[in-house]
């Protein structure tokens, strides 16, 4: 079996995944810092790290069963450590996906795509945020049409997460021409035009990740 | 930027031990989360504040009698975690409800509405009082946008002073919510303060240029100017700060003039000079003046002016006792 064929994930294989994630989220630190710095308060790339690094020593050492649970304890420990708008809206993105699901033992694309539109709906309604607000929206929406697109399409897992992570990176790139309507950067007005959402980067990196993982799937 | 630090990973945890330290007779540290409550706590309503640390004294330094019961604390410029201010408001609830009151800024909005949420569930009333005395951050018609700064003060020091009197909590958020619509604020930058984790400052500015109307996290302001003389520069925030709130020589005021960490008293002392003579001039009653460093941005240069169109009621609660590490009434 090829990384191309596969089809879905054990909690086993879902949870190294988000772990892989995390790492690249903190990797990219820098980088989140320097896009954050341009037009927001410059937080936002440490507030990720800490989360993601409360992520790794919470399911480490943890054996799941459920994806659920996974997304649940991800979402928790993002929230319990970050504080800031990032803690509730990443946390969400984790907990909000799984909060109405069914449980579920292995994550394919009708799954993944049930999940992240569930997250989307609760951060819109969490954060009163909309699409060209300049905000992780303008990544996460893109990316869960892709994954809902996939479903109907029928794609393999590594499709699906590829049109996602396209999605993504093309919004990040749309939310350069956005005027802000949240945070520090929404008092810059026409100023942060040119400057791309640190929200988005990050979501765009966490679906670049699982894109990643997967492909390096049984290679 | 020198900073007396360890690993800039631990400043807030080791900056919270030092405080216990100095102040645990008055003080109770709340287990598991960065919160810090009142030792002795009392049968009334009672007042959470918080926010994210690196503005010290704010928000732990008003934590006492007839000022906050308990505070949450968020990480260097970074809001508390649900979880944090729900079990600062589970420690100081005495049944009687809870109000918060801390500055309009996204992240604690999300993160004391999510609490609250929580809270529900568990049988903790809460009511929440957004502080939004900065006039620069918001025009008139979006005053709901304004951002919190050195007004925290006088809402909190009337909401504590409500509490004590033994006012329900629908009274007690009242009456801070009017405190509120009645404090009038503007700052000034000169420098910017610097984020101990990363070492980058805030903003930039050259060395020649301030920003008036500046917010604490370096927020956009009105205008960038070249550095001019004390009275000059005084005159010019008073006109937008009168003019927003239309004082006139029937009202009578408290003012607090609040450095930002890196301008010395006898600079601030320089501006309380020439706002009290313009409040003088304009036949503005002064009932009184706290000049003091309250909500700091680490070493951030700069000042704000901050007043209290003070009523009956409002001067009762602002004169009755307080006595917090920071705040003594």
């Amino acid at each position: 079996m090829t990384a191309t064929d596969v089809k879905k994930l054990d909690a086993a294989q879902t949870k190294a995944m988000i772990l892989y994630a995390g790492e690249k989220i903190r990797e990219n630190k820098p980088l989140l810092t320097k896009v954050d710095s341009a037009i927001g308060d410059g937080d936002h790339g440490i507030g990720m790290s800490v989360g993601f690094e409360k992520v790794e020593e919470n399911l480490k050492d943890q054996e799941f069963t459920t994806i659920n649970d996974i997304f649940k304890k991800t979402g928790m420990s993002m929230v319990q450590s970050m504080g800031g708008a990032s803690g509730v809206i990443f946390g969400t993105m984790f907990l909000g996906g799984v909060k109405d699901l069914d449980s579920k033992s292995e994550l394919d694309v009708p799954v993944l795509s049930e999940i992240f539109s569930a997250s989307l709906d609760a951060i819109k309604q969490r954060g009163k945020a909309s699409l060209g607000d300049k905000t992780m929206i303008d990544a996460l929406e893109p990316a869960v049409n892709g994954l809902k697109e996939s479903v109907t399409d029928s794609a393999t897992l590594l499709e699906a997460l590829k049109k996602a992570e396209e999605n993504a990176a093309d919004g990040v790139e749309k939310s350069k021409n956005y005027i802000a309507k949240f945070g520090r950067a929404k008092s810059l007005g026409e100023r942060a035009l040119g400057n791309q959402d640190a929200g988005a980067t990050s979501v765009w990196i966490i679906f670049k990740s699982m894109r990643e993982w997967v492909e390096q799937l049984n290679k | 930027m020198k900073k007396v630090i360890n690993n800039p990973g631990d400043v807030v945890e080791e900056m919270l031990e030092g405080i216990m330290r100095a102040h645990h007779g008055s003080f109770q540290k709340v287990e598991g989360v960065n919160g810090i409550v009142k030792k002795e706590l009392k049968d009334k309503v009672a007042v959470v504040t918080g926010g994210g640390s690196g503005h010290e004294p704010l928000f732990f330094g008003v934590v006492g009698d007839g000022l906050a019961d308990g505070v949450a604390i968020g990480n260097v410029f970074a809001a508390p975690t649900p979880n944090t201010v729900q079990e600062v408001a589970k420690t100081v609830d005495s049944g009687k409800g809870v109000l918060f009151i801390y500055g309009n800024y996204a992240g604690d909005v999300l993160n004391f509405d999510m609490a609250a949420e929580l809270l529900e569930f568990e049988d903790v009333q809460t009511t929440t009082v957004k502080v939004t005395d900065d006039v620069v951050s918001a025009p008139l018609e979006r005053k709901e946008d304004r951002r919190g700064i050195a007004g925290d003060i006088f809402v909190i020091k009337v909401a504590g002073a409500a509490a004590e009197k033994g006012l329900s909590l629908e009274e007690v958020t009242a009456v801070s919510q009017k405190a509120n619509e009645h404090t009038y604020s503007i700052g000034v930058a000169l420098s910017p303060g610097t984020i101990p984790d990363s070492g980058e400052p805030t903003f930039t500015l050259a060395d020649d240029e301030i920003e008036l109307g500046m917010g604490i996290h370096g927020e956009p302001g009105m205008e960038r100017t070249k550095l001019m003389p004390a009275d000059e520069l005084t005159n010019q925030l008073m006109e937008k700060l009168l003019d927003e709130s239309q004082l006139t020589s029937d009202d009578e005021v408290s003012v607090l003039i609040n450095g930002l960490g890196s301008t010395t008293l006898m600079e601030l002392f320089i501006v309380n000079r020439k706002v009290a003579q313009i409040l003088d001039e304009k036949g503005i009653g002064i009932h009184d003046i706290d000049v003091n460093n309250y909500c700091t941005t680490q070493e951030m240069g700069g000042f704000s002016i901050s007043l209290l169109e003070l009523d009956d009621e409002l001067k009762a609660y602002y004169d009755a006792p307080a006595n917090a590490p920071y705040y003594k009434k």
